[in-house]
């Protein structure tokens, strides 16, 4: 019987993930498969709901995005009642949207992506982590995470009531305006968030760009993958996390598509495997065609990097500056190192703090026309927003009484499940060779291929040790021979 | 490991991730929890695997803090192992305490699930016929996945619970006020207590002016522009506010928006939809029955509402098709 090679339990998008690694007699990878083993089933338990309580359940598909969800949904449900909102409200929830990308890529930097880059990819375990990265950083640089999340977390709070799980958004409109004295308690929030961004990128100068060994590891390392690139964008072809067309753009710059929300059943379809509960969408227009790489995949990856590989300029000048300098030093775009990302998010973050800005200095958002009553039921709506992790669609349908009929959703993290399936093969093919027996090490860099896709989990914050938990398991003959585990 | 530190676990069954959240927003608190405890287990943050729980000795953990339903096979076996190796075991959160949103899908069987999500669903590729599956057999050897169960259970449905902290997600105050005392060593509660929450309802907390609460007619949310001062019920918006449990900081009701119950019943309540319906009934302005039916009409998924997070705990319990 060949060896197996088991990592579970890793942290994942939504909860639980694993890996199964199938063996030669040589000790070469035979074949990996990466699975979820969960649902529970959203699309069915909402039908029979009113429809303006979707975007009040469906954040619970996550806890770390849930304002993803419920804008998602909003959006839907505004489309089911004919689309009219009050434009106040749209910019309200955009702002608060920035805000919430804030909160996310930040604790997916500093948490899970730093210390593999401050502390180095197969440093001690044990101090590879937040705590090390303080350690390296100094504790002044580590409160001032805390604190700029936190900030990211309270502008929310001010906005919409809550942060995880708002109920904020009603069809026409938001429940709650902005006023002016919470206008005043956001501002100093927003400059210090700008200037955090700031003092991000320059982080990622010193401590990444200035180590060849990294840049290396970035652009020439296992870490790469020739599959299409999908992001929403803007008129301009800019990102826009809330709103817009959805573009898609293949590895060499090639635009494939470029679509409104309601035309996504045309352009995105979904496989299904029965050794996972999670979907595989691909390109309809393609056709599933495997898990394969090249030009002619019909598998895309919804990241940071593929927001920015699709754009083709940023929003505001400060991002600007930042997106022409990432992709000066990449000298390639689109970008194929899966890597990237980490700074795709840096740059991401910069526009989110610019756009805060602007709406901070918008004399209308004090405004009190948040909302309007819908005037009719139309039935149906798409809702597609950016979320942190992956362009997130939600389509809706209600009846005449504006109770849902169906519900179809196709999750940010989800996207990413063939190129994850995908990278994690290649990678332990790389590593894992005849007469190579897997030690410590590969666990990381198995993690780090992980890490750049931002598995909803990492987003979570400042997160303790900051590194998934990863267990390899070699069997031989159904017997447990080698076990690598991380230690506490 | 510290002999002397609190040996803690942290666990997510069917969850979102949102109670993890709730116990990082306590920001730097989370700090002085790390000094003062050794996180055997945090599959977002720490780095202990099932092996490791297996490999301790019973009541080796101080405490257990188990958050998400009961949905799967693999959640049951982690929540019973947790609770071997635990001395006390904490249900966090709505799904662990209720069953949660999760629950919803009660109303449903796992048949009409997976046809939904697998099947019948209009990005699904023509003609797909593959469902997830327990054991697949693949060209390199076999593969498994849990076993999804027919309905969704609360974990007091399976292990013995000793605490039960509410919300979705409980506040990040009140976590912090739970986790100070644990860590401080401080005295604790009677076993089944909740903690974390008040025992008063919602409304004695909630600031909206409540005059006399009857109802000729009942709005939906987007049907009428809310008075942000006056009590949500009396202005014909169904909020769960009067049978549902205070602790949260009155957050929905300070967005402008109604409660829906996720801390629970009050104490001694044995079905809270129960409750929240006599709430519903209790405030129609009518004794004529024709007039009653017509009034009522104007509420819809009444399920839906009166067990929003409280499914698993309910007396209905699921869908028996």
């Amino acid at each position: 019987m060949a060896k197996t090679i088991s990592i579970d339990p890793i942290t994942r998008l939504e909860g639980h993930g694993k890996i199964q690694i199938f063996l030669n007699d040589d000790g070469g990878v035979k074949d990996c498969y990466f699975q979820i083993p969960e649902l529970r089933g959203f699309e069915r338990f909402v039908v029979g709901r009113p429809i303006e309580e979707l975007p009040r359940i469906v954040t619970r598909i996550c806890g770390v995005c849930p304002a993803s969800h419920h804008m998602a949904g909003a959006k839907a449900v505004d489309g089911c009642f004919g689309g009219e909102v009050a434009p106040l409200a749209l910019k309200l929830r955009d702002m608060y949207y920035h805000a919430h990308y804030i909160h996310s890529h930040i604790a997916h930097f500093y948490a899970l992506a730093a210390p593999d880059f401050v502390c180095g990819p197969t440093s001690d375990p044990a101090t590879r982590n937040i705590l090390g990265v303080v350690a390296k950083v100094g504790l002044e640089i580590g409160g001032a995470v805390i604190k700029a999340r936190a900030q990211a977390q309270r502008i929310q709070q001010i906005l919409g009531g809550r942060f995880t799980h708002l109920v904020w958004c009603i069809p026409g409109g938001v429940s709650k305006g902005l006023k002016p004295e919470e206008l005043a308690e956001i501002r100093p929030m927003v400059a210090n968030l700008y200037e955090f961004t700031q003092f991000s990128l320059k982080l990622f100068k010193d401590v990444v760009l200035g180590n060849p060994e990294y840049v290396d590891l970035i652009l020439n390392g296992p870490y790469t993958l020739d599959v299409q690139n999908m992001g929403l964008v803007d008129g301009n072809n800019a990102p826009n996390f809330y709103d817009g067309k959805v573009r898609v753009v293949d590895f060499k710059g090639k635009e494939l598509c470029k679509y409104a929300p309601k035309d996504y059943m045309n352009n995105v379809a979904e496989h299904v495997e029965p050794w996972s509960y999670l979907k595989f969408p691909y390109l309809k227009q393609r056709g599933w065609k495997g898990f394969v790489e090249g030009i002619d995949s019909s598998i895309y990856m919804a990241t940071p990097l593929s927001r920015l590989n699709v754009a083709e300029r940023m929003a505001t000048p400060k991002a600007q500056e930042a997106f022409e300098e990432m992709f000066g030093t990449l000298k390639q775009k689109p970008c194929r190192a899966l890597m990237a990302s980490h700074w795709a998010r840096l740059v991401e973050m910069v526009q989110n703090a610019e756009m805060l800005r602007k709406y901070c200095a918008d004399p209308e958002i004090t405004g009190d026309k948040y909302r309007v009553i819908p005037h009719g039921i139309s039935g149906e709506g798409v809702g597609i927003v950016e979320a942190m992790r992956g362009t997130l669609t939600h389509h809706y349908t209600c009846d005449k009484n504006g109770i849902c009929t169906s519900a179809n959703l196709i999750v940010g993290t989800t996207n990413n499940n063939a190129p994850i399936h995908m990278v994690t093969k290649k990678v332990a093919s790389t590593l894992i060779k005849p007469g190579v027996e897997p030690n410590e090490g590969i666990l990381n860099l198995v993690e780090m291929a992980f890490r750049s896709f931002d598995p909803c989990f990492s987003c979570a914050t400042h997160s303790l040790p900051g590194q998934m938990p990863l267990e390899v398991k070699i069997v031989k003959n159904g017997e447990v021979y080698r076990e690598f585990r991380r230690k506490c | 490991m510290d002999k002397k530190k609190l040996q803690i676990a942290l666990y997510w069954g069917a969850a979102c991730g949102g109670c993890d959240v709730a116990v990082l927003d306590t920001n730097e608190f989370i700090l002085d929890v790390a000094a003062a405890c050794d996180i055997r287990m945090w599959p977002i943050a720490a780095d202990g695997k099932y092996k490791d729980i297996e490999a301790m000795a019973d009541g080796e953990l101080d405490l257990a803090i188990f958050n998400g339903a009961i949905r799967t096979s693999e959640n049951e076996h982690i929540a019973k192992l947790l609770r071997k190796k635990s001395k006390t075991m904490v249900a966090f959160g709505s799904c662990a305490h209720l069953g949660g949103i999760p629950a919803m899908a009660n109303q449903f069987n796992k048949e009409e699930i997976f046809e939904k999500a697998y099947l019948k669903n209009p990005s699904i590729q023509e003609g797909n016929a593959a469902v997830p599956t327990p054991h697949t057999r693949v060209e390199a050897g076999e593969l498994e996945i849990p076993v999804f169960y027919k309905r969704v259970y609360k974990l007091d449905d399976i292990v013995d619970v000793d605490y039960y902290l509410p919300g979705c997600p409980p506040a990040p105050e009140q976590v912090k006020a739970v986790l100070k005392l644990i860590v401080s060593g401080g005295p604790l509660p009677a076993k089944g207590s909740v903690v974390g929450a008040s025992d008063r309802a919602l409304c004695d907390d909630c600031q909206r002016k409540k005059e006399e609460k009857m109802v000729k007619q009942f709005h939906r949310p987007w049907q009428i522009l809310q008075d942000p001062e006056r009590c949500l019920m009396e202005q014909g918006i169904l909020c769960a506010g009067s049978a549902t449990r205070s602790g949260c900081g009155v957050r929905c009701p300070n967005s402008n928006m109604p409660c829906r119950g996720c801390y629970g019943p009050l104490p001694g309540v044995v079905d809270q939809g129960a409750k929240i319906l006599s709430a519903v009934s209790s405030i129609i302005d009518s004794k004529d029955p024709a007039e009653i039916e017509k009034i009522l009409e104007g509420i819809q998924d009444i399920t839906g509402y009166a067990y929003r997070f409280g499914m698993a705990a309910s007396l209905l319990q699921r869908s028996v098709r």
